[in-house]
């Protein structure tokens, strides 16, 4: 992964069952809404949570949450 | 290192095998149905689980070292990966062969999650489900603890707890299915109404 | 249900048949002449000088999409598949029906062409009706890359992308996560295009007789025709072809009308006034339905019933649409029920927010599109019902809805 691309935080909804860890993870960058599923602002991970946004992804019970240099094709 | 010590030691961590993976499999199922454990936050339940299931594995590792390390019965290192080829009793210890080729697929594959995609390794973290009973009936064969009132009354709490919560697993997903776009729909015309 | 060819009123027809009947394959060549397929890269540049845009809602052009399915074959390796969708999973549609029933060779050497230009391997032509004519049709034919003819659900989302490209391949036709796009792995992880029929039709047409000439029609920035299903309170429903630019007072009678819904269940109410001032325009034709709605008919009531339609269209795969949906299309209901609303058009916003851009598909964001526009457009009448009366005095529909059941 280029460590110069910024990373998006990208979501496959068939898969996301709102575990919601990854708002725990990136308190900064998601929250949930009220059916408890990740609402994301779509800006860039600043270098300092990428570590963080890494986890949340790995964490992932679904491996629903992904970091792509672009969110949509 | 005694015989008679390295075979109560196997059947020590035998039993603890058995306890360790009972509340891996419950804590796989409060994952599955997002259950947040008192006081932990909700990725606490999934790293408990992670954690305890690696924990669980080193026990199982000392469990067979054990029983290979003993000269008093004829158990081989490839007796440990390849089921019922045994001296000593094959078919029970077969079956612990096989639990535990189970749990090294679950394992493996739960290591390479992000390589292999969701959908596979969901498919082969079913075969934990295949892996416990497996390992339980292993443990009632060829334990020479079957019988002993403590012995009794570990297994019989460990399988209420695991029926029990694999029941509530079920009965969560036919929930689940049935929360159709057409189901959501009724409901929320009913409560309007 | 009848075509109108209008040969004198707004241009000459390119891509129905005239008289309404379907043309076979000889009346086909002696009307269009033959195909010569040319090399790809030829055709490819011809496309692009055309600016022909797709015709299945997204307007996308056409030649930047037949580019990237060739480029991600040279990167893949793997020879591309192509789909022609004729799904028209939008009920209130009828223009790719009616093409392939006229001209239905139209549409199969588009087909061709586009296989030939991205160099595919496997050909599709995926409809929900009238499959048998179709391979009728085929059999009388001479093509070099054979066809298969899928026979889609009827679906609203039969024809979106994934969906479709998931059940060319045996799947069941729900949508999938855009990554990787499907023209990238679709059918059986092949470079897929899926081209709607309509298009392939022009394309067809580009071919034989050039750029210059599919620009005679049109407007310099939306070149070419379209067809269009139009819908007229005391009308049989009607497929006309148009050319862009047309002013929408031309296409459909607005007098005694308060609103028109453009592009279809995903588009957009304006009310009438404002259509008198517009054109045939890409950017928000979508699915091409242009449907007036009369003075006494209520628009609130109309968008409650396409809206409860759109929920349980919906493939609930995703938690904000399959939560969403339902929710907005009951609050609808109470929004069209002259009577105390309380925080009903509050709830709607909120779930509008929530829902728009959060699904695999595009299904919700179309939805909203067609609640925002309703909601502005008429406000008037949201206001009378939140006082208690409704201005509309017949409660006959007029949207077709498919196995509508209260």
């Amino acid at each position: 992964m280029d460590q110069k691309t910024p990373q998006k935080i990208d979501i496959d909804w068939t898969s996301c069952q709102g575990h919601g860890l990854c708002a725990e993870l990136l308190p900064d960058h998601i929250t949930l809404d009220e059916w408890g599923y990740p609402l994301v602002d779509g800006a860039p991970i600043p270098p300092r949570a990428i570590k963080r946004a890494r986890r949340a992804a790995s964490d992932c019970p679904v491996l629903a949450l992904k970091l792509r240099a672009r969110a949509t094709p | 290192m005694s015989s008679e010590i390295l075979w109560y030691a196997n059947r020590a961590t035998g039993a603890v095998c058995l306890v360790l993976f009972t509340v891996v499999v419950l804590l796989g199922i409060a994952v599955r149905l997002r259950t947040r454990l008192p006081g932990l936050p909700r990725f606490g339940t999934v790293n408990l689980h992670r954690t305890l299931s690696l924990s669980a594995t080193a026990f199982l590792a000392l469990h067979i070292a054990m029983a290979v390390i003993d000269g008093y019965v004829n158990i081989t290192v490839v007796d440990a990966v390849v089921p019922f080829v045994s001296d000593y009793e094959p078919f029970w210890l077969g079956l612990g062969t096989v639990a535990l080729d189970l749990m090294l697929a679950v394992l493996v594959t739960s290591l390479l999650r992000e390589r292999i995609g969701h959908r596979t390794w969901r498919a082969l973290h079913w075969l934990a489900y295949a892996s416990w009973p497996v390992a339980l009936i292993h443990g009632i064969g060829i334990g020479t603890d079957t019988g002993t009132d403590w012995m009794t009354w570990l297994t019989v709490s460990c399988v209420a707890a695991v029926v029990a919560a694999f029941g509530i697993h079920l009965a969560h997903s036919a929930r689940e299915s049935r929360r159709t776009p057409a189901a959501l729909l009724r409901t929320a015309e009913g409560a309007r109404s | 249900m009848t075509t109108t060819t209008f040969t004198d009123v707004y241009m000459s027809p390119r891509l129905l048949a005239p008289g309404g009947t379907a043309a076979d394959l000889s009346t086909h060549e002696l009307r269009y002449g033959p195909l010569s397929y040319g090399d790809p890269d030829g055709l490819l540049r011809t496309v692009a000088e055309s600016g022909l845009t797709g015709r299945g809602g997204a307007a996308f052009p056409t030649y930047r999409k037949l580019v990237a399915v060739a480029d991600a074959s040279r990167r893949t390796g793997r020879a591309p598949v192509v789909v022609a969708n004729g799904a028209e999973g939008e009920p209130a549609s009828r223009k790719d029906k009616t093409l392939l029933r006229l001209s239905p060779h139209l549409v199969l050497d588009g087909l061709q062409l586009a296989a030939r230009a991205v160099g595919a391997g496997e050909a599709h032509l995926a409809v929900e009706d009238g499959a048998s004519y179709l391979e009728s049709a085929l059999a009388q034919r001479n093509d070099p890359l054979p066809v298969q003819v899928v026979r889609l659900p009827k679906r609203f989302l039969s024809g979106q992308a994934s969906a479709l490209a998931q059940y060319v391949s045996g799947n069941a036709p729900l949508p999938r996560h855009q990554h990787p796009p499907v023209r990238e792995r679709g059918v059986r992880k092949a470079p897929t295009l899926i081209q709607n029929v309509e298009t392939l039709a022009h394309l067809a047409l580009v071919a034989r007789y050039g750029a210059d000439w599919f620009r005679t029609a049109g407007t310099p920035t939306q070149p070419g025709s379209t067809l269009c299903t139009l819908h007229v309170r005391g009308r049989e429903v009607r497929v006309v072809e148009a050319p862009f630019g047309l002013p929408l007072n031309r296409l459909l009678p607005l007098r005694g009308t308060s609103a028109v819904l453009i592009g279809g269940y995903h588009g957009t109410w304006i009310p009438t006034a404002e259509a008198a001032q517009r054109t045939l325009d890409t950017t928000d034709l979508g699915a091409g339905v242009l449907a007036a709605l009369p003075t006494d008919r209520c628009g609130v009531a109309e968008t409650a019933r396409v809206l409860r339609y759109l929920a349980l269209q919906s493939a609930g795969q995703c938690g904000p649409c399959l939560n969403g949906l339902p929710r907005i299309a009951s609050a609808f209901q109470t929004l069209a029920t002259p009577g105390p609303q309380a925080n009903t058009r509050q709830d709607v916003a909120r779930w509008s927010g929530l829902v728009e851009g959060r699904g695999a598909c595009h299904h919700p964001d179309g939805t909203i599109r067609l609640v925002r526009s309703a909601l502005t457009t008429f406000a008037p009448e949201l206001d009378a019902h939140a006082r208690g009366l409704c201005t509309a005095s017949d409660a006959t529909p007029l949207l077709p809805i498919p196995n509508e059941a209260h």
